[in-house]
């Protein structure tokens, strides 16, 4: 005879429990299931798309109800069960009663309310069941408001299912930060920010105090006086087992009805299942575990040995587009300890909580690629001591060493985006590889991948190699310090991205490793934050080598030298009489005609230099910025004017140009000749930037070098008039100014975008004119003198105090 | 108990930056921290003599002007792969005053 078997409560659990059950024995049992839902079993979990309208009821339905009646199962849905008569083996409904042989008591949670005045008013919800989510859907019209009391998993998902409606929805959290137990702090900073960008008002550390209004929710007041509109009220603050019936029956019940490894209670015949239950004092509120313990059960009420083991759980929030998990145990606790990973440029956070030689916990935000690998790690509590160091980035570098650093651009598609500014896929640049092109030139040429802004050279790279195998050797790009894993590039990018301004913004937001940055990541983002940000941007001046933030370079004996401007190489027997007094007055040891055409004042003290700048200044003479990354010179020779061979005012346009340039800082030190004819006097044709003067016009070439390196330069552009050459020269240098690296002299930078990229922006007029404006707002602040401003406080120069004297010393000694 | 002398205003010194004391026996350079802490040592890199008060300030570090080696400000020791250390002096701030221990008059190590 078959056994009759008795189900309360329709739920997941005991859904996937029947599921075993008819699988493995359908004819075992006659099955009665009662659900006080007037329906059967649906996924809960998925209530949360239902709510955000990307899925509908009957999408979510798990057993309709031809599943049951295929399996002969009684369904008693809208009735719930009231008591159980355990002595007779029989349960009730308000419709009668029903024998069993084996009973299971699979009722899930019931959510909990704040026991707050006018939690009972119409209006008020808990997360829980379709008839929740149907009141939330009809609420949360566009321009409602609805209030959502709690910060969790379930909260935040209705939260956020209302705001894809249209509804204004405040989210308070008791707490200091949204789903803190899954979450850390850090992460759940990053969960907010992101639910604010979708229209969510977040107030953690929220308690509510009173929920208002006369016939219906009007507003929730919290205890610090604030009060929140509302059309609808969602609880979602937890939830705790539905035990009441078991309690009643005298069953052994502590926070959850109490069973043994079996699913047994403390009456053989009867067993229990899902949230409603405890487990060796621990209970369950998400379906993992749930479904395991449906299957002990099933195994058990077929008489097969089981033996139910709870396992980690791990916990993703249903909300589309943002991208969290967390699985086992994150709490502080001695002899833990964290490995923490942060790119807040890419929003992603990551940190693994070690214990010994184990991952006990992972929280990841952003990036939760890996999430099912560091979870199958803290299942099978293996030791992780070998992979520590590499740990946090995840399957690909297991083992302590990249398994294949190119794993991640092999896996992209071929239709996948490479190069944004010219939209140039992935498969476009492997055709190119393909037809001959190995040479990132050469596929920049073919493509224009890369050949724009040129931050995506690394990834066309990448792809390169993959394409050519060990024949490809890319050019490296490394990090642009120990500080960061960001390339100098990525920097710049974020930094106009984000539209960061200052150098703990960049350091915050981008992840820096340091607190302070170094020597060598300072200087750059000092320059690229003032380059960006003309106008918002103080310069850091402590952030400065010591030649910049001095405005004088530092000899090899500590002291410095001098030299003015003297533009265009041109000077006055008025100027030179002003540095001659002044190498007298300063007892200058050495005074010195440069390479640069102008005059050098070697061995200054660092006291002297207010004193003899302010000499200078008073001649009618500013500094010659011969330390700094920015304009040097503007050689020029003597031209039109005087030489027989002379074909335009080359002293003329060098003048100028200085004019126009001086005081502008750049990635590197600028330097600019002007040869009046092609015998090149000025040796233009090895500066930044050279003009040949022609009869036609002016032959603005560029790239050249003469230093480290010597490089003949590149023609950019040919014009006809001094007007134009000076707008191009200006727009090339703000285009140098805005793209290149920081200490990257133009032909280094050059030779990483392609000067056809340099060429294609001077030549078109819109791009040129929009560059040569920037260029002169960016002048109209650093077209100064620096050292005006910096002698008039002297004081600054000097030691700040002097204890070489011995009565300083007696009388400041205690 | 070494004594202490009230040298400066601790605004005197610029944060990440540093101001130099003359002493009978050289120049020491007071450090100030983004976070406020105080250091002093002598001016000179054992390296080739740089005046290390006017390097980078970074964390507790500072980085050499003439050729970058890096010091820790607390210790005096040549950080990474260089060695050599520079002589420190206890220094600390009291009432918004920075005070240097009065160690940097006595003798130093030649
Ligand atoms: C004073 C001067 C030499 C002279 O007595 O003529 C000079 C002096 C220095 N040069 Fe120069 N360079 C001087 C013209 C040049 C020139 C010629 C020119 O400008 O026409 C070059 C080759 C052109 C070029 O720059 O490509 C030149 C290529 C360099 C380089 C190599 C740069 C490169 O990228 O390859 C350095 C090193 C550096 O900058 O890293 C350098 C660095 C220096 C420094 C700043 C070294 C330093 O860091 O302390 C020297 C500073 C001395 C001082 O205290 O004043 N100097 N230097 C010239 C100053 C010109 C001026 O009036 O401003
Ligand atoms: C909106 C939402 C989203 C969720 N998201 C996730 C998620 O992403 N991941 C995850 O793991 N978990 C999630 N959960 C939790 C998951 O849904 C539950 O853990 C799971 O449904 C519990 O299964 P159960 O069978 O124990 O209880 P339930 O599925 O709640 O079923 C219990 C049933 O018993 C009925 N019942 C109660 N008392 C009686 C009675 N006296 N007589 C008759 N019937 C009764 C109830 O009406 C109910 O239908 C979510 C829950 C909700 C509400
Ligand atoms: S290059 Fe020759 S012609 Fe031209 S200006 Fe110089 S000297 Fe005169
Ligand atoms: S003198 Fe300090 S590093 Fe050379």
């Amino acid at each position: 005879m078959k056994q009759r078997l008795v189900v309360i409560g329709a739920g997941m659990a005991s859904g996937r429990m029947l599921e075993h059950i008819f699988e493995a024995a359908p004819d075992a049992f006659d099955v009665t299931l009662f659900n006080a839902e007037p329906r059967g079993n649906y996924n809960r979990l998925m209530l949360s798309p239902v709510l955000s309208g990307e899925k509908t009821y009957a999408e979510i339905v798990t057993h309709d109800a031809e599943w049951y009646a295929a399996r002969g199962v009684d369904c008693r849905f809208g009735e719930p069960v009231v008591k159980i008569d355990r002595a007779n083996r029989v349960v009730y409904s308000n419709a009668g009663g029903v024998p069993y042989d084996r009973l299971v008591i699979a009722t899930g949670s019931a959510p909990f309310l704040l026991p707050v005045p006018g939690k009972n008013l119409p209006g008020v919800v808990a997360y829980r069941d379709l008839e929740d989510t149907q009141a939330m859907i009809d609420a949360a019209a566009p321009g409602a408001k609805a209030v959502v009391i709690g910060g969790g998993l379930l909260g935040l998902e209705a939260a956020a299912g209302m705001a894809a409606r249209g509804a204004e929805v405040v989210v308070i959290h008791l707490m200091g930060h949204l789903m803190e137990r899954q979450l850390d702090p850090a992460a759940g900073y990053l969960l907010q920010r992101d639910l604010e960008r979708r229209g969510i008002t977040v107030h953690c550390k929220g308690a509510t105090k009173a929920i208002l209004g006369t016939d219906r929710v009007e507003a929730v007041l919290l205890d610090d006086g604030t009060t929140y509109p509302a059309d609808l009220v969602c609880m979602a603050i937890g939830i705790r087992p539905e035990t009441r019936l078991a309690n009643d029956a005298g069953l052994e019940v502590n926070r959850g009805l109490v069973v043994s490894d079996q699913m047994q209670t403390n009456d053989p015949a009867i067993f229990g299942l899902g949230e409603c239950v405890e487990h060796q004092g621990q209970l369950f509120g998400l379906v993992a575990p749930l479904y395991d313990q449906a299957k002990v059960l099933a195994a058990t009420l077929l008489g097969t040995e089981a033996a139910f083991r709870p396992v980690q759980t791990a916990t993703k929030l249903k909300v589309t587009g943002v991208d969290l998990f967390s699985a086992g145990d994150f709490a502080e606790a001695p002899g833990r300890e964290d490995i923490v990973f942060r790119d807040p440029g890419r929003g992603v956070y990551k940190r693994l909580i070690l214990e010994g030689e184990k991952l006990i916990g992972a929280v990841m935000y952003g990036d939760t690629a890996d999430g099912a690998w560091f979870f199958d790690k803290i299942k099978t509590g293996e030791d992780v001591t070998a992979l520590r160091d590499t740990l946090i980035f995840g399957p690909a570098f297991s083992g302590g060493a990249a398994a294949d650093p190119l794993a991640a651009v092999a896996a992209l598609p071929p239709e996948a985006e490479i190069c944004g500014c010219n939209g140039v896929c992935k498969g476009k640049i492997t055709e190119a590889v393909a037809g001959g092109a190995t040479t990132l030139e050469a596929v920049r040429a073919v493509t224009k991948a890369s050949a724009s802004c040129g931050t995506c050279t690394g990834l066309v790279e990448k792809v390169m190699a993959l394409t050519l195998g060990a024949a490809f050797k890319p050019v490296e790009n490394p990090p642009m310090c120990k500080c960061t894993d960001h390339t100098h590039e990525d920097v710049r990018r974020l930094i106009k991205a984000r539209a960061l301004k200052s150098i703990p913004a960049v350091m915050q937001e981008l992840g820096w490793k340091t607190s302070g940055g170094c020597a060598s990541c300072r200087p750059a983002l000092n320059y690229y934050l003032l380059c960006d940000w003309p106008f918002d941007y103080t310069d850091d001046r402590q952030s400065r080598f010591v030649n910049e933030r001095n405005h004088a370079n530092i000899q090899k004996d500590g002291t410095y030298s001098v030299v003015p401007r003297m533009w265009g190489g041109v000077t006055t027997p008025t100027e030179l009489r002003a540095i001659a007094d002044a190498a007298e007055k300063y007892a200058v040891p050495m005074v010195k005609v440069t390479g640069g055409q102008r005059i050098d004042l070697l061995g200054v003290k660092k006291e002297d230099l207010p004193a003899i700048w302010s000499d200078l200044n008073a001649a009618g003479m500013v500094s010659g910025h011969a330390y700094s990354k920015g304009l040097r010179t503007v050689k020029t020779c003597v031209g039109e004017q005087y030489c027989r061979f002379g074909t335009q005012d080359s002293t003329g346009l060098g003048i100028k140009l200085e004019q126009l340039l001086w005081g502008s800082w750049t990635p590197a030190k600028l330097k600019l000749g002007v040869s009046g004819c092609p015998r090149n006097c000025a040796e233009a044709t090895c500066k930044d930037i050279g003009v040949i003067c022609v009869e036609s016009g002016y032959q603005i070439s560029v790239a050249g070098a003469a230093g480290l390196e010597v490089k003949e330069t590149e023609l950019l552009v040919t014009v006809a008039t001094e007007a134009e050459a000076m707008q191009a020269i200006a727009a090339f240098t703000q285009l140098y100014r805005e793209n290149a690296r920081y200490l990257h002299r133009v032909h280094k930078w050059v030779a990483k975008v392609g000067l056809a990229w340099c060429r294609a922006q001077i030549e078109d007029p819109e791009t040129r004119k929009a560059l040569a404006d920037r260029f002169e707002e960016s002048q109209s602040i650093y077209r100064v003198d620096p050292w005006a401003e910096l002698a008039a406080k002297p004081a600054d120069w000097a030691p700040v105090a002097d204890l070489s004297q011995p009565a300083v010393i007696l009388g400041a000694a205690e | 108990m070494s004594h202490f002398i009230d040298i400066a205003a601790l605004d005197d010194i610029p944060r990440q930056g540093a101001r130099v004391v003359k002493t009978p026996s050289g120049c020491v350079a007071v450090f100030r921290t983004l976070d406020d802490q105080v250091f002093a040592m002598d001016d000179r890199c054992p390296h080739k003599g740089g005046p290390l008060s006017e390097g980078i300030v970074h964390g507790t570090q500072v980085t050499c002007p003439l050729h970058g080696w890096v010091f820790d400000l607390a210790t005096g020791l040549a950080q990474g792969a260089d060695s050599g250390s520079v002589a420190t002096h206890a220094a600390r701030i009291e009432g918004g005053r920075v005070l240097l221990s009065e160690t940097c008059l006595r003798g130093r190590a030649a």
